[in-house]
């Protein structure tokens, strides 16, 4: 009896050293680092420059639409070459509300996303009854005529001039403020992405990238979900271009250009496809690597002016963006999150 | 009326480029069911290429088009072996993201090596209109188009009649059976882009030679994209058909119209063919809707 009680508390103990050493601890870290993430983001404006905080906030608006992008991608399978012009119509949208209307940017950002997802419909629809790369070519050719649509309509869009938005102030902490607000949004929309492909939807998302046929068995509206997944990454575009237009003040054609999608693409490509860490990841990379490799050609650079630079430098990230979007299909599919993943000791994702 | 008759054969004429560059997309699609989307960027290399080696090298044209497709051929022939084989029977998407990718590489590369300004391609198409009755058809474009459409033929032809387009057929038909009764399956892969990369290159050099040369030439790749859907991807036949339909109908919109709705024709040709008929008018019925 004494004995049995003993190798009962024996057992109970071991597991709970178990508990200890594998589980309890595991969570605390991560509860420790998520803290001091969120200590780190909203301590950043009060240590860093103005050139920091400036890219920080840039990389947090690349992060929403990198995301978005992923939920095409990445995470139904649909590959979508226009994002940009997603963006676009966002950033025209919040645009136009906030200097014809004066509304407050909460309401700027959601009417964004809004425009984009109907207007990505509009493009989608046809497209995703489809089976195969149609909607790639529905996407590319949203790229141009949107791009030409943003140009041409002056009277709407300001052709090549653009747009002037006027200054948002949050909270009256301005740049931080602004900067706050961005990084909240992104956080709430990085989570709420990653809850979703937790939920039915979402999972429906992957059903039908994995094999179409056996989700419609299984009760899957492929049509519905496949416009969906389009749709949402538009509204994830929408919310970026809308935050974009508020951010840098303008909003004109140029920065809605083919060259844009390829970023965002490489973005989920580099960070790593069906991954919400992958699109942190991919778009901070994506981000910063222009910045850096900027520095490095002024440093070891021809000697020349800063408009040689200048001129050099786009045609180079035109090139260094689809060489990242090959290379890393090429050697490393799960992008930067693989990476970590297997830098943490993982073994394979999935497949 | 006679203004009509006139666009018309302009039309006709700009579609015959819309044809070689859409062969050669067609030509990828059968043997290695790959979507090209750097069809646009092969066909500016090409033009680089043409003008690299008659401006800048002096060459002169009759030397220079021959080493400029040579060019484009390898280069199409690196993209295949380097890039697309060691991803065989990965997923679509990744073989088609890839294209895209190649097709910004390609870009950069070529606003790297000759910077963004727009180019004259030295004249070797003359300039003398040619009067068809009292209609006037500017030199460039009619000779242009008599190069294009002899090239096209001269494919067609090959493609027909030749061994090695009937092992490109036979992979289009069935890879296993095609492997199982002897055809090299890597082999017809290879040649299909080799074969690209000239037509490419040809048609490349010619939009160059007509409307000047910046890296972004690639953008006539979704007029091009635009007959192949309309063509359906898999049609040789039909791909004649529609580019020059497509041409024909672009330079009457454009006219009429004006240059607004002609950039956006494209657009709505490939929106009614998705909409209406995704085979497209002469393809294969292998289309599934869901």
């Amino acid at each position: 009896m004494a004995n049995n009680v003993d190798t009962a508390s024996k057992i109970e103990s071991a597991h709970r050293a178990g508990v200890l050493l594998s589980h309890r601890p595991k969570a605390t870290w991560q509860i420790v680092g998520w803290i001091a993430l969120v200590v780190a983001l909203a301590a950043l404006p009060a240590v860093a420059s103005g050139y920091v905080l400036f890219m920080a906030t840039l990389v947090a608006i690349n992060v929403i639409a990198t995301t978005g992008l992923n939920i095409t991608v990445g995470y139904a399978g649909l590959l979508s070459i226009g994002h940009s012009a997603f963006i676009g119509v966002g950033a025209y949208a919040s645009a136009l509300l906030a200097i014809h209307a004066g509304t407050p940017l909460i309401v700027n950002v959601i009417a964004g996303a809004a425009a984009a997802f109907l207007v990505g419909l509009v493009f989608g629809a046809p497209s995703l009854r489809i089976k195969g790369v149609f909607l790639a070519i529905a996407t590319l050719a949203a790229q141009y005529s949107l791009y030409f649509v943003f140009q041409q309509w002056t009277s709407v869009t300001g052709g090549d001039r653009g747009l002037s938005v006027p200054q948002v102030n949050i909270l009256d902490l301005r740049d931080t403020g602004f900067y706050l607000f961005v990084v909240a949004l992104a956080a709430v929309l990085c989570s709420a992405a990653r809850n979703l492909f937790r939920t039915r939807v979402g999972r429906a998302f992957i059903a039908v990238r994995e094999r179409d046929y056996a989700a419609e068995v299984l009760g899957v509206d492929v049509v519905r979900t496949k416009l969906l997944a389009f749709g949402l990454g538009a509204a994830y575009a929408g919310v970026a271009g809308a935050l974009t237009g508020a951010f840098l003040r303008i909003v004109n054609p140029d920065q809605f250009t083919l060259l844009v999608s390829v970023f965002f693409l490489a973005a989920v490509v580099v960070g790593g496809q069906a991954s919400i860490l992958g699109s942190i990841l991919g778009a901070a990379f994506m981000t910063l690597m222009p910045e850096v490799l900027r520095a490095v050609l002024e440093l070891f650079g021809p000697r020349g002016t800063a408009a040689d630079v200048a001129g050099l430098l786009s045609p180079l990230r035109e090139f260094i963006f689809g060489a990242m979007i090959v290379g890393f299909l090429y050697l490393e599919p799960r992008g930067l999150a693989g990476l970590v993943h297997r830098l943490r000791g993982g073994g394979n994702l999935r497949d | 009326m006679l203004q009509i008759l006139e666009y018309s054969l302009i039309g006709i004429a700009s579609g015959g480029i819309y044809v070689l560059a859409a062969l050669g997309f067609v030509i990828i699609y059968k043997a290695t069911s790959v979507f090209n989307f750097a069809i646009g960027e092969m066909m500016m290399i090409g033009a680089y290429l043409f003008y690299a080696a008659t401006a800048q090298m002096h060459l002169g044209w009759l030397i220079g088009v021959p080493v400029a497709l040579a060019g484009s051929m390898a280069l199409a022939a690196g993209i295949e072996r380097g890039l697309l084989q060691p991803l065989l029977g990965q997923p679509t998407i990744v073989l088609v993201m890839v294209t895209f990718g190649v097709g910004s590489m390609l870009r950069g590369l070529a606003g790297m090596i000759w910077g963004p300004d727009i180019i004259q391609l030295p004249d070797f198409l003359s300039r003398k209109p040619i009067f068809l009755g009292d209609i006037l058809i500017p030199g460039k474009l009619a000779w242009g188009f008599v190069a294009v459409g002899a090239l096209s033929l001269a494919f067609i032809l090959y493609y027909r009649l030749s061994k090695t387009g009937i092992a490109i057929r036979a992979t289009s038909a069935d890879q296993m059976t095609a492997e199982s009764v002897g055809i090299n399956v890597r082999r017809v892969s290879s040649l299909s882009w080799a074969i690209t990369g000239v037509l490419t290159g040809a048609a490349g050099i010619v939009v160059g030679a007509l409307n000047g040369l910046t890296p972004t030439l690639g953008v006539v790749a979704l007029n091009v994209l635009a007959v192949v859907m309309l063509a359906g991807m898999t049609s040789v036949g039909g791909v004649v058909v529609a580019g020059i339909f497509i041409g024909w109908m672009e330079t009457l919109v454009g006219a009429y119209l004006g240059a607004s709705w002609q950039s956006f024709m494209p657009y709505v040709v490939v929106l009614l063919v998705m909409t209406v008929k995704p085979t497209g008018l002469f393809g294969e019925q292998r289309i599934e809707r869901i």
